[in-house]
């Protein structure tokens, strides 16, 4: 019955994702027509040619630039129902190849830095909500306002001073080994832990004072067991509801990241292809991420229903 | 069962012991919540600790555990559990007691249970803190003590979560957990508010079955009636001091304090019927008619006729249910009409249909022979003036920012009372006519008491001149003492407006003292119906018969 309920809930959220791929195609389609300038001349210049109208000619026959828009559109979204991005202006590879060769760098820092963060978060909120030495709190929450307030690079910049111009421990840039992974990771995962843990608390807060809470007191349980085994689990619902927020800070501090580190990934990706005026890859990149946000937000879902069984499955 | 009351011979040595304890929050200079308290309880005994809300009961609860919170200062001169000085427990030595020989079933049941985790996690939790079991040992003294507390189907209920059982299941849950080891003092707090009556008297039994010949049994509640059926001893407190403490029923029949005998007058039933049930008679300069702007209905004008009201919801489980189910009624001028049933009963949801709030699916509503139902939505808005509303919990129905001159002076703007000095003078007079003063035009709904809120909400809905309140629940959530104030203010608005009460409760009591008539409901369908008299003493159908039964009765505790 529940399992039923769920996946139909889920089915209607997939179509939902669907449909905001699609927006997401369109607005790209659109705004990219209307801003970029002549796609032809974009094509052609990048192997640094000075093209004479005859070559761009051709060009706009070899890409379909010649017909209408709205054809241009429906056979643009044709190609993406068959999963074809479009070939990059500047690396004359398929966008799809382009973003599978940088996934992987950008995969494991982010998934590094989420690993970081939520340790960091849940470790510090249990740690310091509602204590009886209000000073702790006051603290934690000082210092988490300043990250989560610094610009990454900043973040990434002072840790780059401390740990390995100062100290020697980590590789300045590079992607050998784990040690040139720690510093990255944690300069993306930093100002993402701080938010976390501001919101944990905060509901830890809530939580500590609910009737259940002194319930459990009252059967002989010990603090820590308290805030662990009970309070922890309430206090983590609001966090699941903001992974989309988090999927949206980790992309964009990868940008940052990765170019302040020199480490290979979609946000240099990104950065070069916008640079370049490589639209194919600029487009691509825009539909892999919201395919990333809708698949974050169909987990999230489940996990709702996983961590909350009041969750109504409708 | 009933043997368990009969009277101790030569009592031993008690087991908790409390002489001039004193409790204050927030630094040695405030005012105790708790001012001087000294009580004794031994095993095989229950003490009842009777009080309003802010008495200071359940910090004197929590102080007995060890739990009294945060910045509290606790003072005394002996505070003894089973003769030790528990004043000075360490916090380990208060975890092997908590829970292993203290037991607390603490107020309202769903928000005690954790609602993320199964019951029979919680009720396992503290033997998994104190017995020495293996886990499939802890999973079948789980069944058991399901079992033992009268749950049925224990295997099936131990995986359920809180939210999916019914309130007096969760409340034999949380029961089982204080009791899972068996402790020497159970504390219950509370224990059968926001129950339904017959659910109710099921828990006071199982708790006179909780106290046994070794264990002792303190509860604390606001209900005179309910503690006095189980409570071998009752201790009053008013403002953090025990103001009166004896024998139940010596206590009862001949109260000796004036507090005491104030609370078991506020208590509406039969026998006050037509009686004041609070002591001070409200100010005489009650009707102050002169900014009414209407005429009131002659007596016995028919104002509102419901006629076969219908309506299916389709639940969860995609089966549907009839809520309402051919439920008709009239209500006169300066009538109240009474409605009571169990929660589920469809009274709520008949309200809702005669405000318009919810459409019915067959029959019909008209107000002065003039359709209601029927009408849109825009249509209806002309005509709700007539119309008006008291929920039970009005804090939830005011904004939050706005101070009660704003909540007020809305309601007289939608009354289409032109901005002015009349206005102004219409909304002190509405003031006047709930009792409060102007003093409270600036507070905001947080800064009010109980009472004040509903005082507040009254005028709101007396704001369009209306001539049918329908009031839901409209005393539930009050202290016994606030809602005989309450009752009275709703009886003295009745006589002077002329008002007609469409009055929906699940309390007997309340209903045979305001009510004319009364509906009973079970299941969406109307069983019984008639005059209050004759309904309540003299019962047609089994039904009523058995919510009359459940009743908790203070003048016949003893016979």
């Amino acid at each position: 019955m529940r399992a039923a309920r769920l996946a139909r809930r889920l089915g209607w959220r997939a179509l939902a994702g669907v449909g905001v791929m699609w927006g997401a195609a369109t607005a790209s389609f659109f705004t990219l027509h209307g801003t970029a300038g002549d796609a032809a001349l974009s094509t052609v210049s990048g192997q640094g040619a000075d093209p004479t109208r005859a070559v761009l000619d051709q060009v706009r026959r070899d890409y379909g630039l010649d017909h209408p828009l709205w054809r241009q559109y429906t056979d643009y979204l044709g190609r993406l129902l068959h999963g074809n991005l479009g070939e990059s202006y500047q690396q004359r590879v398929p966008v799809t190849h382009a973003i599978a060769g940088q996934l992987g760098g950008t995969v494991e820092l982010a998934a590094g830095a989420v690993v970081v963060a939520l340790v960091l978060a849940v470790g510090v909120g249990v740690l310091t909500a509602k204590r009886r030495r209000r000073w702790i709190g006051a603290a934690s929450s000082g210092g988490e306002l300043v990250l989560a307030s610094m610009p990454t690079f900043v973040i990434g910049l002072l840790l780059l001073l401390v740990f390995s111009i100062g100290l020697g421990w980590f590789p300045v840039s590079g992607q050998e080994g784990l040690r040139s992974l720690v510093l990255p990771t944690f300069t993306l995962a930093l100002p993402v832990a701080a938010i976390l843990a501001q919101v944990l608390r905060s509901e830890l807060e809530d939580v500590l004072e609910q009737p259940f809470v002194l319930t459990a007191r009252a059967r002989g349980m010990r603090d820590a067991g308290v805030r662990f085994r009970h309070a922890l689990r309430h206090a983590l619902i609001p966090l699941v509801t903001m992974s989309g927020a988090v999927v949206g800070w980790l992309l964009g501090g990868a940008v940052v990241t990765e170019s302040l580190f020199n480490r290979q990934g979609i946000g240099q990706l990104m950065l070069t292809a916008t640079t370049n005026k490589d639209i194919p890859l600029v487009v691509g990149v825009i539909i892999f991420t919201s395919l990333v946000y809708v698949v974050v937000n169909l987990v999230v879902d489940v996990a709702y229903t996983l961590v909350d069984p009041r969750v109504v499955t409708l | 069962m009933s043997t368990s009351s009969a009277p101790q011979p030569a009592p031993p040595a008690p087991l908790v012991e409390v002489a001039g304890l004193r409790v204050r929050f927030g630094g040695r200079r405030a005012a105790p919540v708790v001012d001087g308290v000294s009580f004794s309880l031994a095993r095989g005994e229950c003490l009842g600790l009777v009080g309003e809300s802010g008495s200071g009961k359940s910090v004197t609860a929590r102080t007995l555990a060890g739990l009294t919170g945060q910045g509290a200062v606790v003072e005394y001169e002996r505070l003894a559990f089973d003769g030790q000085d528990s004043g000075r427990f360490s916090e380990s030595a208060w975890r092997s007691v908590r829970g292993a020989r203290i037991g607390f079933v603490m107020q309202d049941a769903l928000s005690s249970l954790d609602a993320l985790r199964p019951v029979g996690r919680e009720i396992a939790e503290p033997l998994r803190l104190h017995a020495p079991l293996t886990r499939e040992q802890r999973e079948e003294k789980v069944l058991a003590l399901l079992e033992s507390v009268g749950v049925p189907e224990p295997a099936f209920r131990a995986g359920q979560y809180p939210h999916e059982l019914s309130g007096g299941l969760r409340q034999r849950a949380l029961i089982a957990s204080a009791i899972a080891c068996d402790p020497d003092l159970v504390i219950a707090d509370e224990p059968t508010t926001a129950l339904d009556a017959t659910v109710a008297a099921q828990v006071v039994e199982l708790l006179q079955k909780v106290k046994t010949a070794d264990r002792a049994l303190l509860v604390i509640s606001h209900d005179l009636a309910m503690v006095s059926r189980i409570a071998d001893r009752v201790a009053v407190m008013r403002a953090g001091r025990i103001v009166e403490q004896g024998p139940t029923e010596e206590v009862l029949r001949r109260p000796s304090h004036p507090y005491t005998r104030e609370l078991l007058a506020a208590v509406p039933s039969a026998a006050s019927r037509g009686a004041r049930l609070s002591p001070a008679p409200a100010p005489a300069a009650r009707p102050r008619a002169s900014t009414r702007s209407r005429q009131r209905p002659a007596p016995g004008t028919v104002l509102l006729r419901a006629a076969d009201l219908t309506r299916s919801f389709t639940g969860a489980d995609g089966v549907e249910r009839r809520a309402v189910d051919g439920v008709s009624f009239t209500l006169a001028a300066g009538e109240t009409l009474g409605i009571v049933g169990e929660s589920g009963s469809g009274k709520t949801t008949t309200a809702r249909i005669v405000l318009g709030l919810e459409r019915t699916d067959a029959g019909t509503v008209a107000l002065r022979d003039r359709p209601w139902s029927a009408l849109s939505r825009a249509e209806q808005r002309d005509e709700r003036r007539n119309l008006q509303v008291i929920h039970q919990d009005p804090l939830a129905s005011f904004d939050p920012r706005h101070t009660v001159e704003r909540v007020l002076a809305e309601a007289l703007r939608v009354a289409r009372v032109p901005r002015g000095p009349r206005r102004r003078e219409r909304l002190l007079d509405l003031l006047d006519l709930v009792g409060l003063d102007a003093g409270m035009l600036r507070r905001r709904p947080a800064e009010l008491s109980g009472g004040q809120r509903q005082r507040v909400a009254i005028a709101r809905a007396l704001a369009p001149e209306p001539e049918v309140v329908v009031c839901d629940e409209p005393v539930s959530a009050l202290d016994v003492s606030v809602q005989a104030r309450i009752l009275d203010l709703l009886r003295d608005l009745q006589r002077d407006l002329g008002l007609a009460y469409l009055f929906i409760s699940h309390d007997l009591g309340v209903v045979h003292h305001l009510s004319d008539r009364v509906l009973v409901m079970k299941d969406g369908a109307v069983v019984e119906s008639g005059d209050v008299e004759d309904v309540f003493t003299r019962p047609a159908h089994p039904y009523t018969r058995t919510l009359l039964n459940a009743v908790p009765r203070l003048t016949t505790t003893g016979d």
